[in-house]
C-alpha cells in the first residue's frame, strides 16, 4: 500500500502516548499501538488494564486527556463522537452482549445495516432487495436464519453473542472491535467463534479482547498484553506468554 | 401664660394627621416642662373626670389635657386608655386604670383600689381617637422611664425632625445615662437642626455628621428631603453624606442579600441533603420525600399539641423532643417504603418515579385527611422567637438556628458516612453497587437503611421547616422541585456537592430578587439550572468513571 | 403519507381503534343534535363537552406514549406543551370576544383592561385570525420542545435527570403565567370566550362539532404515531430505549432522533390543548402544574406504554374514573385511588392493560399453536408415541 500525501502513519488504527484518568486513577497510561490494515490483533490482559477503557477511546465514548489517536491514518478520532466514528467503519461488540432484545433477530441486523442513518431516512424508508439480500446472507453466517423472527432477547446467551458479531457484520465496518466474544460460550461454539473471526479477517480487520487463552492461540495472531493501561509485552502467542512480566501479572505459574 | 390646650384648635385636628398631633402635644409638654409649672390638681382631675362622660369630643380634650399634664400618672392613663385598660365609674365620674399585672388604681389619685365598681365601663376609642392616643404617648415617652420607650420616641422625632420637639429633646440629651438613647436623642436634634430655618451653618453641617454616621435607609431619606433652599456648604456636605450613606447602605444590602441567601440556602439544603443520599447512593428517585418532610413537620404539631395540653412548661424543649421522633416516624416510613415498593423497582429509575410520587399524593391525603386540610399552628419556642441587629440587618433567630442546625446535621451526617460501618457500607454501595455486592455487603440492608436515613433527615427537616414554613399537607410539594434542582444541580452521590448546590442556589435567588422579582427571578434560577444541566449533565460534583454509567 | 405507510400502519386493533373513535365522532354528535333532550339515546351537552375532554387527553396520552413508550423519554413536562397550545388557542377565543367583554375595549381583553395595559402586547398580534392562532398551537409548543430538546439530547441528558429538568421547565412556565404582568391574565387566565370561527362555544352544535374534531384530530394523531412507530425510524427509536450508547455505535445520530420525536410529540399535545380550551371554556395557569403532567404520564403507564391504543384508553378510563369519584360520596378518597394507582400499576402492572392483555393472548396463541401442532403430528403420521 502506498502511503498517501499527509498520511503519517500506514497503520489503520494509531494510538500514541494516550492517558486517561478518572478521578486520579489512571486508568489508560502512555499507551501506544498500531494495528496496520487487514490485521487481527488478540489483546489480552487482566481485569482493569484497561482494555475496555482502550475500546471506548477508539470509539468516542471516552475522551483521552491527551495523547493521539488516529484511524486510517489521518482521521483524528478524539475529536469525533460515537456516531462519526462508527459512520467512518468502526464497529464495536461489547462486553456484555448488547442486543436490542424486543426486536427481531431479522430487525436487529437491518438496524445494523449501513444504510441511510438519517431522520428522514429511516422515516421513509422501504425495504430493498439489496438489503435483504446482506440480512440473509449474514444470518446464514451467524447461523440464525431459522430464528430470524424470534425476538432477539429470546436466544441464548451464545446466540446473542453471534448475533452481535453478526450485527458487526451488517454494519460492514473496516476495522471490528471484539470484546471478549466467547465468553459464556461452549467449547465447540468458542471454535466455531474462532473460524468465524478468521473468516472475517480475510477482509476486515479486527481487535479482539480475550482471556480465554485457547481461543486466542486457535486465532494464531500477534498479541498484545495490556497492563496498568500500558503494553506489557507485544508478540507471537509464544512469545508474550513465555514473558516474565506476562506470567506474574496475568498468566500465572 | 396658659398652655394652650389642644381643644383650642380642635377643628384642625380633626382633620390634620398624626405629625400634627404630635406637634401640639410636645408643644404642649415642652411648655409646660418649660414653664416647670407644677401638677395642678384641679386640671388634671378635671380632665380625668371628662373620661367618664362617654363623648369622644370629651375623651379627646382628656387626653389632651393628660398629655399635657406633666403628672406621673399621665402615661400609664394613656397606654391604659390604649390597651383598653381605663374604665369609668358614669355615676361617680371616677376612672380608673387596670394594669397590665392586674392591680387597679384610681386614675385622678393614684391609689390602690380593691375592685372596679360594678357599672364602670371601658373608655371607648374611635379610630381618630387611637391617633390621638398614639401622638400623646410619642410625646410622654421621650420622657418615659423606660429606656427603650424613650428610643422609640427619640426615632420617631428622627423621622418627624419635629421642630417643637428640639427643646424636650434638648433636657432629656442633658441627662439621659443611657448610652443608645442618648444617641438616639443626638440623632433626632440633628434632624431637628438640619430641617430648623434658623439653625445656624455650622450647626447644620455638625448636624450632617451626626445624620451621615447613623448612615441607614431613614438618615438618607431625612438628607434627601432637606431640599434646594439650603446654604451651598450645607448643600454639598449633604450630597457627600448621601454618597457615603448610598455606598453603605449598598454594601449592607449585599450584606443582607447574602444573608438571607444563607438562609434560603440552609432551608434549601435541609430539604435536599436526605434527597442526596437516596438519589445518591441508590439512583432512587423519590418524589415523596417532599412529604417525608411535611411528616416531621407535623410530627412537630402533634409534639407541641401533646406539651400545651399535658406538660406546658416544656414548650421550650418541644423542637428538641421533637428532632429524634420525627427522624424515627420518617426514617420508619422510610423502610416501609423502601421494603414495600422501592425494592421491587430497582433498575427501573422512572418506574420508581412515577411510583413515589403515587405515594406522596396517597401520603398528602392521609395528612389531610386525618389533620386536615389547614394550616396547623406550630409554635416558635422562646428561644427561636425575636432577632437582633447587626449593623444595619436584622437576623431573626430561628432563621439563624435553621442554618446552624443544618450544618450540625450536614457535619454529623459526613461523619457518619466516614466513620461507621454503615457509612462506609453506603460509600461502597455508591460508588460500585456491583463489587460491594460481591464484597459480602448486604446491599439489600444498606438500601433500606440508606433510605430510612435520607428519609429520617427529611424528617427532621421539617421540623425545622415547621418554624418558618406553614404545616400545611403541601408542604413538602412546596420543595421537592427546588430539592431535585439543588441534588441535580451539585451532583449525585456528593454531599458536598450538594452543600454547596444549596448555598449557591441560596445565594444567587436573593440576589437575583432584588432584579427580578421574586418570581421571575426564582424562573432565572430554574432556566439556569436546565441550561447548566446541558454544560454538566451530571451536576458540578460528578463522579468519573466507567462505574458511574453502569 | 404514501399509501403504503398507511398499509403498515394499519394492524387489527389500529383498525379497530380507528372504527370506534370515528364511529363515536360520528353518533355522539347526531344523538346530541338530533334526538329530542330527555330521550333514553340523546347525549345531553354537558357528556359531549366531557368526552370531548376525554379525547383531548388521548390525544396528550399518544403523545406522551410516543416519547416514553416508545423512546424511554419520560417528560414530566407534557402538560407544559397542552397547556401552551391551549393558551394560543385561549389568546385567540379572547380576541374575538371583541367589544363584548366587560369593558367593552374592542382591541383589549378585560383582564388588560383591568390591569392598565396601554395597548396591545406584541405576542398577542395576529391572534384574532384563526390561521394564525392555530399555527402557533403548533409552532409554540413545537418550538420550546425544540429548543428545549436540542439543548438537552445534545448534552445526553437522559433518564431521570430528563424527567426533573422538564419538570422544572413546567414548574418555571407555572410561575411565569401567575404572574399578572406576563400579559396572559395571571391567576385567572383567559376566559369568557364567546364565539369560534364566528359560532358561539356555548351552542349545542358548536360543541358538537368540537367533540367530532377533536375525535378526528384523535385519529390523525394516532395515525402519525402509528406511521411513525410502524417505520424503520420507529424500530431506531425503540433501539434507543433499549440500548441507547449500542445505537450510538451503530452509526444513528441518537439526538436528532430525540429531538424529532420530542418536538412531534409537544406539537401534538399543543393540538390537544387547543381542542380543549374552547371545550372547558377556561385556560389558567393551573395546567401547567407539574402534577397534571405527571397524571397524565400514569394514563399512559395504566393503558399500556408502547401500545398506542393502550395510551389512548389508559387516558379515557383514568379521566372516567376521576370524573365518577370526584362527584360522588367518595371524593375525599379519588387522591388515595390516585395514588395507589401509580403504585399498583408500576408494581403489578408494567405493561399496563393493553399491554397485559396483548401478552396474554399472544401466550396463549402460543400454546394454542403448540397444542394444534402436537396433535396434528400425532394425527396425521400416527407414529406410536414414545411415552406409551
Amino acid at each position: 500500500m502506498s502511503v498517501m500525501e499527509g498520511r503519517t502513519t500506514s497503520a489503520l488504527l494509531y494510538l500514541d502516548g494516550v492517558h486517561v484518568s478518572f478521578d486520579g486513577f489512571h486508568a489508560i497510561n502512555n499507551l501506544s499501538l498500531t494495528l496496520e490494515p487487514g490485521e487481527m490483533r488478540a489483546i489480552i490482559g487482566p481485569n482493569g488494564a484497561g482494555k475496555t477503557t482502550m475500546m471506548d477511546i477508539i470509539t468516542g465514548k471516552t475522551k483521552p486527556d491527551e495523547g493521539t489517536v488516529l484511524f486510517d491514518g489521518m482521521t483524528d478520532l478524539t475529536r469525533l463522537d460515537e456516531t462519526q466514528i462508527a459512520e467512518l467503519g468502526i464497529g464495536r461488540k461489547f462486553q456484555k452482549p448488547t442486543v436490542f432484545e424486543s426486536q427481531t433477530i431479522e430487525d436487529n441486523l437491518l438496524l445494523a445495516l449501513n444504510v441511510d442513518h438519517s431522520v428522514k431516512g429511516t422515516l421513509f424508508w422501504r425495504g430493498n432487495r439489496n438489503e435483504s439480500e446482506r440480512i440473509d446472507r449474514v444470518l446464514e453466517t451467524i447461523r440464525l436464519t431459522d430464528a430470524r423472527n424470534r425476538l432477539a432477547g429470546s436466544l441464548s446467551h451464545g446466540q446473542k453473542q453471534w448475533l452481535e458479531i453478526g450485527m458487526l457484520l451488517a454494519q460492514d465496518p473496516k476495522l471490528l472491535l471484539v470484546d471478549e466474544p466467547v465468553a459464556g460460550m461452549t467449547d465447540v461454539e468458542t471454535h466455531q467463534t474462532a473460524e468465524l473471526l478468521k473468516k472475517i479477517n480475510k477482509e476486515k480487520t479486527v481487535m479482539v479482547v480475550e482471556h480465554d487463552m485457547t481461543f486466542v492461540r486457535q486465532l494464531g495472531v500477534k498479541v498484545t498484553c495490556l497492563h496498568e493501561g500500558t503494553v506489557l509485552a507485544e508478540g507471537t502467542i509464544d512469545q508474550v506468554s513465555s514473558n516474565e512480566r506476562v506470567i506474574e501479572v496475568y498468566l500465572g505459574r | 401664660m396658659p398652655p394652650p390646650s389642644p381643644h383650642s384648635c380642635r377643628g384642625r385636628i380633626v382633620s390634620a394627621n398624626f405629625l400634627d398631633r404630635l406637634r401640639a402635644v410636645l408643644l404642649a409638654i415642652l411648655l409646660t416642662a418649660a414653664f416647670a409649672v407644677p401638677a395642678l390638681a384641679g386640671p388634671f382631675e378635671d380632665a380625668i373626670a371628662k373620661f367618664a362622660n362617654d363623648d369622644f369630643s370629651d375623651t379627646d380634650e382628656a387626653i389632651g389635657a393628660v398629655a399635657v399634664s406633666g403628672n406621673p400618672l399621665a402615661f400609664p392613663i394613656i397606654s391604659a386608655l390604649q390597651e383598653g385598660r381605663l374604665s369609668a365609674d358614669p355615676d361617680t365620674r371616677k376612672v380608673f386604670v387596670t394594669g397590665s399585672d392586674g392591680k387597679i388604681i384610681d386614675a385622678a389619685t393614684g391609689a390602690a383600689v380593691d375592685k372596679l365598681p360594678d357599672n364602670a365601663a371601658a373608655v371607648r376609642l374611635n379610630n381618630r381617637l387611637r391617633r390621638a392616643v398614639e401622638a400623646a404617648l410619642g410625646g410622654l415617652t421621650l420622657l418615659s422611664p423606660d429606656p427603650a420607650k424613650r428610643i422609640a420616641a427619640a426615632q420617631s422625632v428622627f423621622k418627624s425632625h419635629e421642630e417643637s420637639a428640639l427643646a424636650t429633646i434638648d433636657s432629656a440629651l442633658a441627662k439621659e445615662t443611657n448610652k443608645t438613647a442618648k444617641a438616639a436623642f443626638a440623632e433626632a436634634r440633628a434632624a431637628i437642626l438640619l430641617y430648623k430655618s434658623d439653625a445656624t451653618e455650622i450647626e447644620k453641617l455638625e448636624a450632617i455628621a451626626v445624620v451621615k454616621a447613623r448612615g441607614d435607609q431613614e438618615a438618607m431619606a431625612l438628607l434627601t428631603g432637606l431640599g434646594s433652599d439650603v446654604p451651598p456648604n450645607v448643600a454639598r456636605a449633604a450630597a457627600s453624606a448621601i454618597a457615603s450613606i448610598q455606598s453603605n447602605l449598598a454594601m449592607w444590602s449585599m450584606v443582607q442579600n447574602a444573608w438571607y441567601g444563607l438562609s434560603l440556602g440552609s432551608v434549601l439544603l435541609l430539604a435536599a441533603i436526605g434527597l442526596a443520599i437516596t438519589f445518591g447512593v441508590m439512583g432512587v428517585i423519590n418524589m415523596a420525600h417532599g412529604e417525608m418532610v411535611m411528616l416531621g413537620a407535623y410530627t412537630t404539631f402533634v409534639v407541641q399539641e401533646v406539651i400545651r395540653t399535658r406538660y406546658p412548661g416544656l414548650f421550650d424543649y418541644s423542637l428538641l423532643i421533637a428532632v429524634p421522633l420525627a427522624f424515627l416516624v420518617a426514617g420508619a416510613i422510610g423502610v416501609l417504603i423502601e421494603r414495600g415498593i422501592i425494592r421491587f423497582l430497582y433498575g427501573r429509575p422512572l418506574e420508581t418515579l412515577l411510583a413515589t410520587w403515587g405515594l406522596s399524593l396517597v401520603l398528602q391525603q392521609a395528612v389531610r385527611t386525618m389533620f386536615g386540610p389547614t394550616n396547623r399552628e406550630v409554635g416558635n419556642p422562646s428561644w427561636m422567637s425575636g432577632a437582633f441587629e447587626l449593623g444595619q440587618i436584622t437576623i431573626t433567630y430561628n432563621r439563624l438556628w435553621i442554618l446552624c442546625f443544618t450544618l450540625a446535621v450536614f457535619v454529623i451526617l459526613l461523619a457518619m458516612l466516614r466513620y461507621t460501618a454503615l457509612g462506609l457500607e453506603m460509600r461502597a454501595v455508591t460508588q460500585n453497587r456491583r463489587m460491594a455486592a460481591s464484597m459480602g455487603i448486604a446491599t439489600s440492608r444498606v438500601d433500606a437503611l440508606t433510605f430510612g436515613l435520607g428519609s429520617g433527615i427529611a424528617g427532621i427537616a421539617g421540623v425545622a421547616l415547621s418554624q418558618i414554613d406553614n404545616v400545611s399537607p403541601n408542604l413538602g410539594q412546596s420543595y421537592i422541585i427546588d430539592s431535585f434542582m439543588v441534588v441535580v444541580f451539585g451532583g449525585v452521590g456528593n454531599l458536598w456537592g450538594t452543600l454547596v448546590g444549596a448555598f449557591t442556589l441560596g445565594i444567587a435567588n436573593k440576589f437575583l430578587e432584588p432584579v427580578a422579582g421574586a418570581v421571575l427571578g426564582k424562573i432565572a434560577i430554574l432556566v439556569l439550572i436546565i441550561l447548566f444541566i446541558q454544560k454538566r449533565p451530571r451536576g458540578l460534583f460528578a463522579l468519573k468513571g466507567r462505574a458511574v454509567e453502569a | 403519507m404514501t399509501p403504503h405507510v398507511l398499509t403498515r400502519s394499519l394492524d387489527r386493533s389500529a383498525s379497530i381503534f380507528i372504527l370506534v373513535v370515528a364511529g363515536l365522532g360520528l353518533l355522539i354528535p347526531l344523538s346530541n343534535l338530533l334526538l329530542p333532550a330527555g330521550s333514553m339515546l340523546q347525549v345531553p351537552t354537558y357528556l359531549v363537552a366531557l368526552f370531548g375532554k376525554y379525547a383531548c387527553y388521548a390525544i396528550l396520552a399518544l403523545s406522551i406514549d410516543l416519547i416514553w413508550g416508545y423512546c424511554g423519554i419520560l417528560s414530566l413536562g407534557h402538560g407544559a406543551f397542552f397547556a401552551l397550545g391551549g393558551y394560543a388557542m385561549g389568546m385567540y377565543l379572547m380576541r374575538q370576544i371583541g367589544s363584548r367583554g366587560v369593558y367593552g375595549n374592542p382591541i383589549l381583553p378585560d383582564f388588560m383592561v383591568f390591569l392598565n395595559y396601554p395597548e396591545l402586547p406584541w405576542y398577542w398580534h395576529g391572534f384574532d385570525m384563526f390561521w394564525f392562532a392555530a399555527l402557533m398551537v403548533i409552532l409554540v409548543p413545537g418550538l420550546l420542545a425544540f429548543c428545549f430538546g436540542w439543548l438537552a439530547f445534545r448534552s445526553r441528558v437522559t433518564g431521570v435527570y430528563l424527567s426533573i429538568i422538564t419538570q422544572a421547565m413546567t414548574y418555571a412556565l407555572l410561575l411565569a403565567f401567575f404572574r399578572n404582568d406576563f400579559g396572559f391574565g395571571g391567576n385567572n387566565g383567559l376566559t369568557d370566550f364567546k364565539d369560534i370561527l364566528g359560532f358561539n362555544v356555548q351552542a349545542d352544535g358548536t360543541r358538537a362539532a368540537l367533540f367530532a374534531l377533536s375525535c378526528l384530530a384523535l385519529i390523525l394523531a394516532f395515525l402519525i404515531c402509528r406511521a411513525v412507530v410502524t417505520s424503520k425510524l420507529g424500530k431506531v427509536l425503540i433501539a434507543i430505549r433499549d440500548a441507547e450508547s449500542r445505537t450510538r455505535f451503530l452509526g444513528y445520530r441518537v439526538e436528532s432522533y430525540k429531538l424529532f420525536v420530542f418536538t412531534l410529540s409537544a406539537c401534538m399535545a399543543g393540538v390537544a390543548g387547543a381542542l380543549y380550551v374552547p371545550q372547558v371554556g377556561i385556560i389558567n395557569p393551573s395546567e401547567f402544574a407539574p402534577g397534571n403532567s405527571i397524571e397524565a404520564v400514569i394514563w399512559v403507564a395504566v393503558g399500556g406504554r408502547g401500545t398506542l391504543v393502550g395510551a389512548a384508553l389508559g387516558a379515557v378510563v383514568v379521566n372516567y374514573a376521576k370524573t365518577y369519584f370526584t362527584s360522588g360520596p367518595l371524593a375525599p378518597y379519588w387522591l388515595f385511588m390516585l395514588g395507589a394507582l401509580f403504585i399498583l400499576v408500576t408494581l403489578l402492572l408494567p405493561k399496563g392493560i393493553v399491554g397485559t392483555f396483548s401478552a396474554w393472548r399472544e401466550s396463549r396463541k402460543a400454546t394454542e399453536k403448540a397444542n394444534a401442532e402436537s396433535a396434528a403430528r400425532e394425527d396425521g403420521v400416527g407414529e406410536p408415541n414414545p411415552a406409551e
